[in-house]
């Protein structure tokens, strides 16, 4: 046998010989060899892995992974405007904190009398963003906003019994790619026109396709490409005229200063958690919530985890427990529960809470209208730029907006590949998949970019086109 | 002065973190604020005065949330993670099929650099060639892990891997005009609830295979399952119960004969690593979940990541995009973003946004880095070699049993049942469960329904000291010693928790279940 341990490991205890013999001699075995003796010989490996070798020290293992990630020109050390369902926002200190928290880190699956803490969180972060969005159910975060539209989708269609689902055509794409993926091959996605001048949904489009096999009506406010659907109280009549239901996507750092979706009409809100109190991580911090009204006839649709506050036998005392648990694939239902469920984003649902709880009602209220000031100043300094057009669609907007260059006589690819050269990163390019918007690119701006970024961002371009 | 005597194993002293804490919401007090947020410059608001938002699409109300200031949030969030047992402070051995194991703190504090958190995904490749390494490297290691030939990143954690591989057998056989004729997937009792819950989303009909007399899956009732309708088989190996299937290729062979895919649930992997792989046991698919076996911590639940293999025939129809490795004109090695997806009508499209939890996969790179083929293998057999220890001393005591494969070693963790116990003292697995919490330590019975009469599901992995297995073990003796002697104390546990038995009468009752604070107000204390 070619193989051999590697004893003496920090993180393995028991990788001391000494111990080993002790315990194979319990076991009236040999060796570590002896182990296994299920697998049948044929399927055993009789080398080793072919894999880099160990690193020595703890040291070392700094060094390497340092080494390799020093590759990366991070968005603290660039000045960035992209966006496109992934924000660069202010993470308060306090987020890391809570979010690093070995506790909270490294629990998991405890039951509420030794995972207390980690249940009432996650029962504060959904009664939280219950307060955002207006609505009375939110649940345990899903993988992300894509796995969230997806199920409120297909909860929708659990609920109506029918199988047609209208989008509109300049949602999210990658998105748009998963939700056809979570709904195939029973549930149609319908594409709904817009507006080429506003970007605003297409009413007649919609009037046309909807029937009575609609599940849902789904859209994003704001939109993909950063506007605000001004008609959702109009789509929402025609989707429950239809009996639909109406499914809205928000980005819920705009709900400080913007109406949320219960204004106008919607019965499922989804949406992702990353503008709050979560860094980019490279699009690995995004986490999905859900939220609809307290009627059972969603309760139960509901295929996540939702954590609800009961008595205990001691009066006075808060307990936590799973609110209708055999809804889910975890009670007793497996392939009958609605969908699955499994180890989603919990601890971003967490760090979210303690952002929410951070800022309060005045703090949602002025990042909500800081952001939408720098947007318009932005949007004001590009489009004074010839042959540019800041928004290209005529309809307000929030954190993102289309900037047309097409009248410049320049590609995006160009103008972001100079951008890059002095250290920008310059809007998603758009002009592949949504080539009806010719040359233009998704730019993107927070309360992080200072007056003096938005300046740069425009005295930069001025000097790439001229 | 008379030393304390510390030779007792039992923790009887234990008190977990008790703080009586508030839910936030009581916490507030109006005027009150956690965080600065930065304003519009002067010249700005000048520039442009109040946001333009329409009438339609303005809050007319703030938001109801709490108002704090931040050394009261910082004292709520920190009071509640001290209320909470996490793996750093607890000998995690009870929370069986989910191989919670130590997550090395180096590790963390890499996947915290801001060359990871504060990268964007749609930043242009030459800028992100450390993170696209760490992903080709990870990928090229499970590759030789599994013997399976390209992995995706893409699904948040092991059910999304289920999903992802639901589809692209979905996918395989749509492309060959067979979607509609080979519409079941055939996994099996012990396996986990989403091999079931997730194929099922993309419309399967689902055929569960129970145990044989040795709790191998029934080969007899496989074989009677398997026909021209089975796209797939969907398996753990081994299965929850800890038991090893080695007649494991005459299954994959069946459903290859048959013309279907196999794919394997490697939740369960920690104890093979190094030792066996899916491509000799004939499996097309794999996932692996790198917040278990692969040591990144859970998270309360995630986030996560269950990187999902395919054979190179389908290698098309996973999730995209993947991460090619390029020779550069200057000898340099490169990587860049392989889209072939995008325009491949037999991809699977997305699962999840752009790709990945890409921290979580630093993590994992970071600890196989930190222990290599040899120490892979050493994790395996500390791991089978803990599990085998804590099996033979539970063996030993009288009220514990364990089905299936009498004398025979498990790998990874045992399904235990200890229905003697029931039987003599009325006492369950839950009540243990409750029980156990009294002395530090969690105890997890498995997933419902239980198939094993009053399971108690256990799991070491390669991270507990032989000290901590006794510790566990000690104790887990002395709460069943209690149930003989005295029986009320466990039925009213736990005593030394944050807080008593729940009256979970509420949780399934529409009119008293409160999934969120305004709910509670409502129904409890009849506010509108």
């Amino acid at each position: 046998m070619a193989v051999n341990g590697l004893k003496n490991h920090p993180y393995i205890p028991n990788s001391t010989l000494a111990t080993q013999e002790e315990m194979l001699k319990e076991l009236g075995l040999s060796s570590l060899e002896d182990l296994h003796e299920e697998v049948p010989e044929a399927l055993k490996l009789t080398r080793n892995l072919n894999l880099p070798p160990a690193m020595g020290s703890e040291f070392e293992l700094k060094r390497h992974v340092t080494g390799i990630l020093s590759k990366n020109r991070h968005c603290d050390e660039m000045l960035s405007f992209l966006g496109a369902g992934c924000a660069q926002h202010y993470v308060p200190a306090l987020c890391d904190e809570i979010n690093s928290r070995g506790e909270f880190l490294t629990a998991y699956g405890g039951e509420m009398y030794n995972d207390f803490g980690r249940f009432q969180a996650l029962f504060e972060y959904q009664s939280l963003v219950a307060e955002l969005v207006d609505m009375e159910v939110v649940n345990v975060p899903t993988m992300d906003g894509c796995q969230a539209a997806a199920t409120a989708i297909r909860m929708a269609a659990r609920m109506t019994g029918r199988k047609e689902v209208l989008v509109p055509d300049i949602m999210d794409p990658d998105r748009l790619m998963a939700v056809k993926n979570y709904c195939s091959p029973d549930i149609t996605i319908i594409t709904l026109g817009h507006d080429d001048g506003t970007g605003q949904l297409d009413l007649e489009d919609l009037k046309n396709k909807i029937s009575d096999k609609a599940a849902a009506v789904y859209f994003e406010n704001p939109s993909f490409l950063g506007f605000l659907q001004t008609q959702g109280q109009a789509i929402s009549d025609i989707a429950h005229e239809n009996g639909a239901e109406v499914v809205v996507a928000v980005d819920p750092i705009s709900l400080g200063v913007l109406a949320p979706p219960t204004a106008y009409g919607a019965d499922i809100i989804c949406g992702d958690l990353q503008p709050l109190g979560v860094h980019m991580n490279y699009g690995g911090g995004q986490a999905g919530f859900m939220a609809t009204r307290d009627e059972e006839r969603y309760v139960m649709e509901f295929p996540s985890r939702l954590f609800g506050i009961v008595p205990t036998c001691t009066p006075g005392e808060y307990g936590f427990d799973d609110v209708a648990y055999d809804r889910t694939s975890f009670g007793h239902h497996r392939e009958h529960g609605k969908e699955y469920v499994g180890t989603q984003s919990a601890l971003w649902g967490i760090t979210a809470g303690v952002y929410l709880a951070s800022m309060g009602p005045k703090g949602m209220e002025e990042v909500g209208t800081t952001i939408m000031q720098k947007v318009q100043y932005a949007q004001k300094l590009l489009d004074e730029l010839p042959g540019v057009k800041a928004p290209a669609l005529a309809s307000p907007g929030f954190k993102e907006f289309v900037v047309d260059f097409t009248g410049t006589g320049k590609t995006v690819a160009g103008i972001n590949q100079a951008l890059l050269e002095k250290g920008i990163f310059g809007g998603k390019d758009l002009s592949a998949q949504f080539p009806v918007l010719g040359q233009a690119a998704l730019y993107c701006v927070t309360e992080i970019h200072a007056q003096a970024d938005i300046e740069r961002l425009a005295r930069t371009l001025e000097g790439i086109l001229a | 002065m008379q030393r304390i005597d510390r030779s007792e194993k039992v923790r009887k002293n234990f008190h977990q973190a008790k703080w009586d804490e508030p839910i936030i919401f009581e916490l507030s007090t109006p005027g009150e604020r956690g965080i600065n947020v930065p304003a519009a410059e002067p010249e700005i608001q000048a520039a442009v005065g109040v946001p333009e938002i329409p009438e339609s699409m303005r809050r007319k109300t703030p938001a109801a949330l709490p108002e704090i200031a931040q050394p009261r949030v910082l004292r709520h969030y920190m009071r509640l993670s001290q209320q909470t047992l996490g793996a750093d402070v607890n000998i995690e051995i009870g929370q069986g099929t989910c191989t919670v194991k130590y997550s090395p703190k180096i590790n963390e504090q890499l996947a915290r650099l801001p060359q990871v958190t504060e990268l964007h995904p749609l930043q242009p490749e030459e800028t992100v060639q450390g993170m696209m390494e760490i992903f080709h490297k990870t990928d090229t290691i499970l590759r030789e892990i599994s013997g399976l030939d390209r992995f995706t990143f893409q699904p948040g954690g092991g059910s999304q891997g289920i999903l992802t591989m639901a589809s692209v057998v979905y996918n395989y056989f749509a492309d060959r005009g067979e979607a509609d004729q080979r519409d079941e997937i055939i996994t099996t009792i012990y396996s986990h609830p989403s091999d079931a819950a997730a194929p099922a989303v993309k419309g399967y009909k689902i055929i569960h295979i129970g145990p044989d007399k040795d709790g191998y899956p029934d080969f007899e009732a496989f074989k009677a399952a398997v026909g021209p309708r089975t796209a797939g088989f969907f398996v753990a190996n081994p299965e929850d119960t800890g038991v090893y299937n080695p007649r494991v290729k005459a299954f994959t062979d069946l459903i290859h004969e048959n013309g279907g895919l196999c794919g394997y649930d490697q939740a369960n992997a920690n104890g093979l690593l190094g030792v066996t792989r899916a491509r000799e046991a004939g499996f097309d698919l794999c996932f692996f979940n790198l917040h278990k076996t692969f040591s990144t911590p859970h998270g309360c639940g995630g986030p996560a990541c269950g990187a999902t293999g395919a054979v190179k025939k389908l290698e098309p129809f996973l999730p995209g995009p993947f991460i090619n490795e390029v020779d550069h004109a200057d000898g340099t090695k490169g990587y860049e973003f392989d889209n072939r997806f995008l325009d491949d009508p037999r991809s699977v499209g997305k699962v999840r946004s752009w790709y990945g939890v890409a921290p979580v996969v630093v993590k994992a790179y970071a600890w196989i880095m930190s222990l290599g083929a040899e120490g892979l293998w050493e994790t395996a057999k500390v791991a089978v070699l803990n599990n085998n220890y804590l099996f033979k001393k539970l063996m030993e005591v009288p009220c514990v049993d364990a089905p299936y494969i009498d004398g025979k070693q498990r790998v990874e963790q045992v399904r235990y049942t200890i229905e003697k116990l029931t039987k003599d003292t009325g006492i369950t697995s839950g009540d243990i469960q409750r029980r156990m919490m009294d002395f530090g330590m969690h105890y997890w019975t498995s997933h419902h329904p239980y198939h094993i009469s009053e399971p108690m599901t256990l799991e070491p992995t390669e991270t507990p000291s032989k000290k901590d297995l006794d510790e566990y073990i000690a104790t887990l003796k002395h709460v069943f010693q209690e149930a003989y002697d005295t029986p009320e104390i466990i039925k009213t546990a736990p005593h030394q928790s944050v807080c008593h038995q729940v009256d979970d009468s509420p949780s399934d009752d529409p009119d008293q279940w409160a999934i969120t604070w305004r709910m509670y107000l409502k129904k409890a204390k009849g506010r509108a």
